[in-house]
């Protein structure tokens, strides 16, 4: 071993034992809780075999596949449209769509609040036209609302990067042999994309599985699984769910990123 | 391929929608923060009052916040960017291992991070009721973006080459490392910087559950006035945080555009 290999060990020693103390001992000591329950080991299996944690698991992934769809689909129509178009006022709409890339949960919330709330933009806008106030915030609906805020930014940024990478000759050729728009699209276009969405969507999924901020501002009483482990733990002071929630949570968000990182490349997720 | 009118006509109506539900709520808020009364609107006329009882009552959080995001910095900086050179000079096994588990906290939600550092750690209460104990969740969830950062220079500038030829001249291990890597690694330190730093400062899913009465961060606060404050309030406090967090922001894509550039220059 060279003094430059023994040197490098030793650079890393800060590193091991921050997570090891930090992360890991944490980790074990999760594992132990969620097991000491009442029901024993049976706990680890709480959000499958408890109905009322069952019914939450499927509605937070009902919900975060539905914001994942949406996203997507905003993203798409909006990243092709300012990569293909040129205009004036196109890098001021770049940066106007970008910049709330690393708002926090709790301040996209708020934005929802402003949006859909009680005093909310489109509830004086649908009572201006005689419709009644529509105020939908501290729902699912709202919840929805704000990953999609949450997540439309960042996924805008690698679709972005990814569409500018396509090459024009490719859609050119299919159109030329004859393919009809909805025809290049689904099969150039977004193949073509394709690395790029399954990053950014397991992101947005990861994101919208995980998040709590949002969520808290909005209603404390909206049934996804960041909120039952922080009532479980807090107010009901059940740590044993709670850990064992936090485990099942946790396994989902890092397996979706594990398994679409093997697809493309690196993502980097910021849960706020 | 020119787009049909109807096809470019529809992009651009779905693009003008996403920046509207972007940029109106957050000009709102601003609106909000500097208006006498927001349900009068901008007649009822402009002021700065909102914004100074802000500071009277939270003031403490944004120096808080402040200080835990540049100690966060300071540590991930020391334990990071070492590291970064010990897994990117010579990739095996361990340092695939070792790159998974740091990375992990990432792909965690924070509740659950910091719900397993409060069983953990929760009963040292002089740990648990301090700064510090913040600092460590922050230092948890940051240390991954910083690695990467650093990592992905490393790696394109071919360190391992300059530090062999570094090597070949006499020079030690540390100086190689002080004077070969570390100037070598300054876009992804830069880039690492400014993104821990905008991470630690909006943090609050860890954070929510870390801090006491007496360890409110300026998320814990912003929290706190939406649930208790009038809208102006909450209004002028999300200004505060919008003018310290925006130009980092700009910063970080302003960092991103200078690193692709010379990841670019650096493949063949």
């Amino acid at each position: 071993m060279t003094s430059a290999d023994r040197l490098a060990r030793l650079m890393l020693l800060p590193l091991g034992a921050f997570v090891l103390a930090f992360f890991l001992l944490p980790l074990v000591r999760v594992v132990m809780v969620a097991g000491q329950g009442p029901d024993g080991a049976g706990e680890y299996l709480t959000v499958l075999t408890n109905p009322r944690h069952l019914s939450t698991l499927i509605s937070t992934v009902l919900l975060s596949a539905g914001v994942t769809l949406a996203t997507l689909a905003i993203g798409v129509v909006v990243a092709l449209f300012l990569v293909r178009n040129r205009f004036f006022g196109r890098s001021l709409l770049i940066s106007m769509l970008t910049l709330p890339l690393a708002f926090p949960g709790v301040v996209v919330g708020f934005m929802i609040i402003l949006l859909a709330g009680r005093q909310g933009l489109i509830g004086g806008l649908t009572q201006s036209l005689g419709m009644g106030k529509l105020v939908f915030a501290y729902s699912m609906a709202g919840l929805f609302a704000g990953y999609v805020y949450f997540s439309l930014p960042r996924v805008l940024v690698s679709l972005m990067a990814a569409a500018e990478k396509l090459d024009p000759a490719l859609t050119e050729a299919a159109r030329s042999l004859g393919a009809g728009r909805l025809a290049v699209l689904r099969d150039v276009t977004l193949p073509g994309l394709a690395p790029a969405l399954m990053a950014s969507g397991a992101i947005a999924f990861a994101t919208a599985m995980g998040a709590f901020g949002t969520a808290f501002t909005l209603a404390t009483r909206i049934d996804v699984l960041a909120m039952t482990i922080y009532t479980e733990f807090t107010l009901a002071a059940n740590f044993s769910s709670a850990c064992a929630l936090s485990l099942a949570l946790g396994l989902i968000t890092w397996g979706v990123l594990a398994a679409t990182r093997s697809f493309s490349g690196s993502g980097v997720a910021a849960a706020g | 391929m020119r787009a049909s009118p109807l096809v470019f006509l529809f992009q651009l109506v779905v693009t003008l929608l996403a920046a509207a539900f972007l940029v109106v709520p957050a000009v709102t808020s601003i609106l909000a923060g500097v208006t006498i009364n927001y349900f009068q609107g901008l007649r009822s006329g402009l002021t700065l009052d909102w914004v100074a009882q802000v500071w009277g009552l939270y003031a403490p959080t944004i120096f808080r916040s402040i200080g835990i995001a540049l100690a966060t910095l300071v540590v991930t900086l020391v334990i990071g960017v070492p590291a970064a050179w010990a897994l990117v000079r010579r990739p095996s096994r361990l340092t695939r291992v070792v790159e998974e588990i740091v990375t992990l906290p990432v792909a965690i939600p924070g509740l659950a991070l910091a719900l397993a550092l409060i069983l953990a750690y929760g009963s040292v209460r002089a740990f648990r009721a301090s700064d510090a104990f913040i600092l460590v969740g922050h230092v948890l969830y940051t240390l991954p973006f910083m690695l990467r950062s650093v990592m992905a220079v490393l790696a394109a500038v071919d360190v391992r080459t300059l530090e062999e030829g570094a090597a070949s001249l006499g020079a030690s291990p540390w100086q190689r490392f002080i004077q070969v890597v570390v100037p070598n690694a300054r876009p992804g330190i830069l880039a690492g910087s400014l993104m821990v730093v905008t991470l630690s400062i909006g943090e609050f899913n860890l954070t929510w559950m870390l801090h006491t009465p007496l360890t409110q961060t300026l998320p814990v606060g912003l929290a706190d006035s939406y649930a208790s404050m009038r809208l102006e309030i909450a209004s002028a406090y999300t200004l505060v945080f919008f003018l310290m967090i925006v130009p980092l922001l700009l910063a970080i894509q302003f960092a991103g555009r200078e690193r692709r550039a010379i990841q670019r220059k650096a493949r063949p």
